[in-house]
């Protein structure tokens, strides 16, 4: 055991199993994976990942770059988990990951004998040849040493969901600085919400020995967190990360509601937040980066900051063995602080290695002046380090070994609007730029102001400022007495030598990597980064991109602000894709839309289809029925034979009205529509401005100045926006009003020689005979005793037909009354197919053929387009490329009358070559006619109107089908219109 | 120098001590026959075609930043030729075929890998219109193969067939399709061009065209002017902005298109699998990492950043498809400008200006385009004449009514 | 993004559907002897301004109005936003 005797804010009362590469062992509520791991003289605990090198736990926060795990098993099996932010629980089971056999003899450690060849880029100069290899012989290969961890490849069982968060100020961060503005805004009355990424409030308060107030920290903390908690308008969020800076003050942030847990129970996994904050406060902190020196990245050698946050805050040492020593290696006073913590925890110190040739000294440690670390031992964990001196080279035998480079401020946020950091001479670091996200605050460590007051004063100064810029004073709060510790450093930025040092751990970039990327001449820092893989590893370069930066300046001979800084782009740490995806996943992927018969046809058994959001009835099988063309067939049939009723509710409807309706409607159909007559219906058709037909419809009349407009099913948002745009943006001086009124009216579509029969049942006192009625009138009258509704002569199967509308939530009620009314006539529920059927058989178009590409003349309209006036497209379809395009909506037959032809198939002349060249159409829409007894297509076929009668060939290579087919006009049935009149 | 396997090897124990720059940092020359705007993919591939087949010998890149800093930079890596219209389906057939020799062509390994695509069929009237573009890939001499459910199944297990919402009935295969590294392809065209003695020059941004007479005379840079007997503009992302100054308007609206990668994993997606009934296609890098997008923001915009109700309705598409996906994460999401053209198509074509070139309004599909527009783009450069493939590409199909417009919506770029 | 709607105070970008550019509320006069000239560059130029651009976006979660926004292309910083209609009416600018 390497726990500390005391200390540490963990509950040694508590005992947490947990399970690590099969093998159990204990620790406390309060821990992370890591910290318990450590406590258990675990040090190694991964893999990298090119040259699966043995790794240690090198960080203690969501920096960490080596100590990845598979977390839980099964489904929830979860990879890449930072064991340093893994909040321990009971049970809790980890693999390590990226090996092949076990973690300690992986076999793919073999690639680290030769690394040599496989440097940086080697990948872009080799694999060339045999051609054929690549994907079957070297990318397999490679793809299965590459990646990091598994995915169970099972769904994840897991529940998400997401919501909305309003606040004047969002304070990202909850250590001295985060607590301070918190607080400050708080106290000022401000909605606030506190998101600290941590499960504990405090930041680096809970990792150093700072005291405030002459206690310790986290008593402060305490206090803190139970006066915001008191606050109404104080919403404190731990275990949440804020990983992205949006629009207008928005940011993204996820809540791990139950990651803590061995399972979710009834909450939710994790919340995706979209927080929207009038004002931000980045108190992120810093995080601390390292000096690459030879043979740096054994087990048991970490970021100094890490080495006092584990025995500060979780009672760790970092050593294996309590009789080992630590070191420290460092470039400034940092360093020092960790050499003095770990001796005051009794833990043995060997010294303090510093770059600095007059470094201070701050205790009774021994001080190596002016040194450096040029080398190490120990395969699974650090033995031993080589110090030198001047010239001066002695090993000396250690069991662990922090190292501080220095501090970066945590820009991540600040930078996600491009806005590039600027680099400051002073604390060696790139501070937040000028251009950040509007009203994000960087303050604190974030800000470059390290030291506890300064973050307490900067972070109270920061929300004072903030809530000032929306209108709120806010007071300055009493804060706790605080010092700055010292913190000077020099700008010594890698230990030259001719040995590996490694830059980027987790994907294995080195010095001599970056320097075989300047030879080859990919210097500037994205060259860099893509030819090395430098900082696109799980971490994203926390700790390594500006060591990266210094190296590459020195190369070249330039400053650092010279050399340029990355990118950085959201999220701040991995986000679980299935939070991204909120709840709105499975069934409750899209929103379903029920027509008023939904539940009505599912009771009588109705098989149904998505129709965009839709869901609508397709057929309604009928015992014996084994088969869906059966019923399909027989709907037909019963239609053509009798009636049919169908709800045709999901096409679009628009209520037009006002003294203008009539020049509107005018302008937005191809053809006339202000002569239409009072109580009548004409068939419209919609271009786009483009002059390619957009969508087509019905147009009733109901009074001078009332228009009732259809649409498809799948255009009726779009063409209610167009419509609003040309009456709003173009013509707002017409008077003309618009409703969407698709969701108010029930539409039954009745249709059938006995349909006049059927209506006539329900009608109340409406004289619909064909001749007070005909074909295409409309009006509004009652049904059923007094229930409003309005009936439209109109017909999508080429019979007698009618739509009838009734408020929707009739619609249920008017389908029983009219099955009741016609049992004795066979009145037959149909559905889509049938619909379908219906509207081929009479060679109506329907999505297949008015599909954006096609004109009105491809589908025989093209003498609606008026030329007497100007309407939306018109102008446009007068372009030679669509005015002399000879394609032309036919029907088409085969020969042989039971052999289907399949849409999609595309059309050539008898025997001629088939390529792209001799195409000369293809097929919509196909079906089986049961009325004709034979397939049946449509198809826009080159010069179609004059090839009445050939017989060509529909041709699907891709099935390997060939079918001879007869051209033949659209109309299959009743082509003079005869029964729509009757 | 060529690379190899060999040459790879003798570096390696020979402390690498030989590796030579892969290209030049050469100063612009006063003048050149040809100059191309813009060095991301296209621009480079330009360069490398007009050096390799058309022997053209005086010949510049500008870029205004680092080689391979356009959109080349950050896609989602997919190659394909399964367009339907016959104006597009021979030009991506033959970007297919100059994919499938890249590598040898210019001795780089741009990890061309056709692991295939699969097109997710949810819908009969899906399945009609995929049957419609897999016949006309195999008219053009393109490979397609229509599967059904059972057959999609043993391919790609995983997926969520029984979708409660919309579930999977098939799908439109093409074998031949598959991924390249991106930086991989820029890398491979500028080592190749610069050998063949393109001076390829970075950090000079074009600021004019000098043009007299309606003919171009070169441009002013930030590194001076160049003369040029032929300017070619290919510059991604900022179409408009460069063809303003030659006082052009285009028929190209900018937008952004955000991209995702997830943490590295284990082999987890053979190849591109693209969903039918949300915005959301996936494939996995060779380093492992989920590659997958979806629908562009749908505002103007040139700020490289999107927002995130499209990252919600991406991974809501995902986590629909393949709920196994769930406990990856994403590691970074990135945003790439879009010149979104007014049918979906692209221009490789002359302008008013005499010597004067334009190619762009290649939408969120250039990078399976780079070989050939850069083939095609030289063609037009040094012949005057348009590639055979490329002759629907004109400026003047919107005028004249020859649109190409695969989803059939009109001028409306943030629908294509 | 929010959008500032003029009547109803800011509003998630996500109720709106976007159109493009305003100027296509300048609908040519179908009856100028070079209308077919002038619709083509209606339908399909842009400007497409990197800074800053007025462009149309409906309401369609909402009250269903048609908006004018003024918005910056390179920083999406929205300087304003006015009803379609008022703007076409010229009731404001």
């Amino acid at each position: 055991m390497t726990r500390l005797s005391t200390g540490g804010l963990i509950d040694r009362e508590t005992q947490l199993r947990f399970s690590f590469n099969g093998r159990s062992y204990t620790g406390h509520p309060g821990d992370t994976l890591a910290s318990a791991l450590l406590a258990n003289g675990v040090q190694l605990v991964g893999r990298s990942f090119k040259y699966h090198r043995p790794r240690g736990v090198f960080a203690a926060g969501s920096e960490e770059p080596n100590a990845m795990v598979e977390l839980r098993s099964g489904a929830r099996q979860e990879p890449n988990t930072r064991a340093t932010v893994a909040e321990l629980f009971d049970g809790l089971v980890a693999r390590s990951q990226n090996h092949v056999g076990s973690l300690e003899r992986d076999l793919l450690a073999i690639n680290d004998l030769f690394a040599p060849f496989l440097a940086a880029g080697f990948y872009y100069k080799t694999f060339m040849w045999p051609k054929a290899f690549w994907e079957k012989l070297y990318e397999p290969a490679i793809r299965r040493a590459a990646g990091l961890g598994t995915l169970s490849m099972r769904p994840d069982p897991d529940s998400y969901d997401k919501g909305f968060l309003h606040c004047d100020l969002l304070v990202i961060g909850a250590g001295a600085a985060g607590l301070a503005a918190a607080l400050t805004a708080g106290r000022a009355g401000a909605q606030v919400v506190l998101a600290e990424e941590d499960f504990q409030l405090g930041g680096r308060l809970l990792s150093e020995r700072d005291s405030l107030d002459g206690a310790e920290a986290s008593l402060w903390v305490t206090k803190m967190r139970e006066e915001l908690q008191s606050l109404a308008n104080v919403r404190l969020m731990p275990r949440t990360t804020v990983f992205g800076a949006y629009d207008h003050g928005i940011y993204g942030a996820v809540e791990r509601v139950a990651d803590h847990l061995p399972t979710p129970g009834d909450r939710v996994r994790q919340s995706l937040w979209r927080i929207r904050a009038k004002r931000a406060i980045l108190a992120a902190g810093a995080i601390e980066r390292h000096i690459p020196f030879a043979e740096n990245d054994r087990p048991g050698i970490m970021l100094a900051g890490a080495m006092r946050a584990y025995a500060n805050r979780w009672a760790v040492t970092p050593l294996k063995n309590a009789t080992d020593r630590v070191a420290v290696f460092t470039n400034g006073d940092d360093g020092h602080r960790t050499a003095l913590d770990l001796m005051a925890h009794g833990v043995p110190v060997l010294g303090v290695i510093d770059t600095r040739a007059d470094a201070p000294r701050f205790g009774d440690y021994r001080l190596f002046a002016g040194a450096t670390i040029t080398g190490t031992k120990g395969r699974h964990g650090l033995t031993a380090i080589q110090i030198t001196q001047g010239s001066k080279a002695a090993w000396y035998s250690v069991g662990a070994l922090g190292v501080a480079g220095g501090w970066n401020p945590n820009v991540h946020l600040a930078s996600h609007h491009r806005g590039r950091p600027v680099w400051d001479e002073g604390v060696l670091a790139f501070l937040p730029g000028p251009n950040g996200p509007h009203g994000l605050i960087p303050v604190g460590a974030a800000a470059g102001k390290g030291g506890v007051a300064n973050a307490l004063a900067d972070g109270m100064q920061g929300a004072i400022t903030a809530l000032g810029q929306i209108g709120l004073a806010a007071k300055p709060i009493p804060l706790p007495q605080a010092e700055n510790t010292p913190a000077t450093q020099e700008a010594f930025w890698h230990v030259p030598g001719r040995r590996r040092a490694w830059v980027d751990f987790q994907n294995d970039v080195t010095v001599k990597d970056i320097a075989l990327a300047h030879k080859e001449n990919m210097r500037s820092v994205e060259h860099l980064k893509r030819w090395t893989t430098l900082g696109m590893a799980t971490d994203q370069g926390k700790t390594s991109n500006i060591s990266a930066l210094a190296v590459m300046a020195e190369l070249t001979g330039k400053t650092i602000p010279q050399t340029g800084t990355t990118m950085f782009r959201p999220p701040y740490t991995g986000v679980s894709l299935a939070v991204l995806g909120g709840g709105d996943t499975g069934p409750h992927f899209r929103p379903k839309r029920l027509t008023p018969t939904h539940y009505w046809a599912s009771a009588r058994g109705a098989s149904f289809i998505e129709v965009g959001p839709w869901m609508r009835a397709q057929f309604f099988p009928q015992p014996g029925e084994t088969h869906w063309r059966h019923s399909v067939d027989r709907e037909v049939l019963a239609v053509r034979a009798g009636v049919g009723i169908c709800d045709v509710t999901t096409l679009g409807k628009i209520d037009v009205q006002g003294a203008d309706a009539g020049e509107f409607l005018n302008r937005v159909y191809a053809n006339m529509m202000g002569t239409l007559k009072v109580g009548m219906v004409r068939y419209g058709l919609m271009l786009r401005e483009d002059g390619h037909a957009y969508d087509d419809g019905t147009c009733a009349r109901l009074a001078e100045d009332h228009f009732i407009v259809t649409t498809t099913t799948a255009n009726a948002a779009g063409v209610y926006r167009q419509l609003e745009f040309f009456r709003q943006c173009v013509w707002p001086d017409l008077d003309v009003q618009l409703i969407s009124t698709t969701d108010a009216w029930a539409q039954i579509a009745v249709a059938g020689p006995k349909s006049r029969m059927l209506l006539q049942r329900v009608v109340d006192d409406a004289d619909i005979s064909n001749a007070a009625f005909p074909f295409m009138a409309c009006r509004a009258l009652t049904i059923c005793g007094g229930l409003r509704a309005r009936l439209f002569r109109i017909s999508f199967s080429g019979e007698l037909a009618y739509e009838l509308a009734v408020p929707a939530r009739y619609g249920h009620a008017l389908m029983e009354r009219l099955m009741e009314q016609g049992a004795d006539l066979g009145v037959t529920p149909y559905g889509t197919e049938a619909l379908g059927v219906l509207r081929i058989e009479k060679g109506h178009a329907a999505g297949a053929e008015l599909n954006g590409q096609t004109t009105a003349q491809m589908l025989g309209l093209g003498r609606m387009v008026s030329a007497k006036k100007d309407s939306v497209g018109a102008i446009m379809s007068r372009r030679e490329g669509l005015a002399g395009d000879k394609r032309r909506l036919v029907g088409l037959k085969p020969v042989t009358a039971q052999t289907p032809v399949a849409a999609g198939s595309h059309l050539f002349t008898r025997r001629a070559v088939q390529d792209m060249a001799n195409d000369q159409g293809w097929v919509t829409s196909a079906c089986y006619s049961p009325h004709l007894e034979s397939y049946i297509a449509l198809g826009f076929l080159e010069d179609g109107e004059n090839r009445l009668g050939e017989v060509i060939t529909a041709a699907n290579p891709l099935e390997g089908q060939e079918v001879a087919v007869e051209v033949v006009s659209a109309h299959f049935v009743d082509p003079d219109g005869g029964r729509l009149r009757d | 120098m060529k690379f190899s396997g060999f040459k790879v090897v003798k570096e390696a124990l020979t402390g690498h001590a030989g590796w030579k720059p892969l290209w030049r940092d050469p100063d612009p020359q006063p003048a050149y026959d040809i100059v191309i705007v813009g060095g991301g993919g296209h621009g480079l591939a330009t360069a490398f075609y007009l050096a390799s087949v058309f022997r053209e010998q005086r010949v510049a890149v500008l870029e205004k930043g680092w080689l391979g800093s356009g959109n080349i930079g950050r896609n989602t890596t997919i190659i394909r030729s399964n367009y339907l219209l016959p104006g597009n389906e021979p030009f991506y057939e033959f970007s297919m075929k100059l994919w499938e020799s890249l590598e040898q062509e210019t001795n780089f390994n741009s990890m061309v890998s056709q692991r295939g695509i699969i097109n997710l069929i949810h819908t009969d009237a899906q399945r009609d219109a995929y049957r419609r573009r897999g016949n006309a890939m195999l008219l053009a001499g393109a490979d397609a193969r229509l599967l059904d459910r059972e057959a999609l199944r043993k391919l790609v297990p995983f997926l969520n067939y029984d979708n409660p919402r919309f579930p999977i009935k098939g799908g439109l295969m093409q074998a031949r399709a598959g991924t390249a590294r991106h930086d991989g392809v820029a890398w491979g065209y500028a080592r190749g061009a610069d050998q063949r003695g393109v001076d390829i020059i970075q950090n000079c941004e074009v600021t004019g065209f000098r043009i007299e007479n309606g003919k171009v005379l070169g441009v002013d840079t930030s590194r001076g002017f160049i003369g040029a007997a032929k300017v070619g503009v290919a510059v991604a992302g900022n179409s408009s902005r460069v063809m303003s100054m030659a006082g052009m308007r285009l028929p190209i609206e900018s937008h952004v298109l955000q991209a995702f990668v997830s943490e590295g994993l284990k082999p987890t997606i053979p190849g591109v699998i693209t969903f039918g009934a949300g915005h959301f296609y996936v494939s996995q890098s060779d380093k492992g990492g989920l590659v997958f997008g979806g629908d562009i923001d749908g505002y103007n915009s040139y700020a490289q950043r999107g927002n995130l109700p499209v990252v919600e309705d991406v991974l809501e598409g995902g986590m629909a498809l393949m709920p196994m996906i769930g406990r990856a994460r994403l590691l970074r999401s990135w945003g790439g400008v879009m010149d979104m053209s007014m049918d979906g198509s692209p221009i490789i074509d002359r302008t008013d200006i005499d010597g004067l070139y334009f190619n762009g309004g290649w939408c969120y599909g250039g990078f399976k385009a780079t070989p050939a527009s850069g083939y095609a783009f030289a063609h037009l450069l040094s012949t005057d004449t348009p590639h055979p493939t490329a002759t629907a590409y004109r400026f003047d199909r919107f005028a004249r009514g020859y649109v190409i417009d695969e989803k059939g919506v009109g001028a409306q770029p943030n629908l294509h | 993004m929010l959008i500032p709607h003029p009547l109803l105070g800011p509003r998630d970008a996500q109720e709106f559907i976007y159109l493009g550019d305003a100027t296509l509320m300048h609908r040519p006069d179908a009856t100028r002897p070079d209308a077919e000239a002038a619709f083509c560059d209606y339908v399909f130029l842009r400007h497409n301004p990197a800074g800053v651009h007025r462009e149309l976006w409906f309401h369609e979660a909402g009250d269903r109005s048609w908006l004018v926004v003024t918005r910056n292309t390179v920083t999406h910083e929205i300087i304003g936003a006015e009803l379609a209609c008022d703007v076409k009416l010229g009731v404001t600018q």
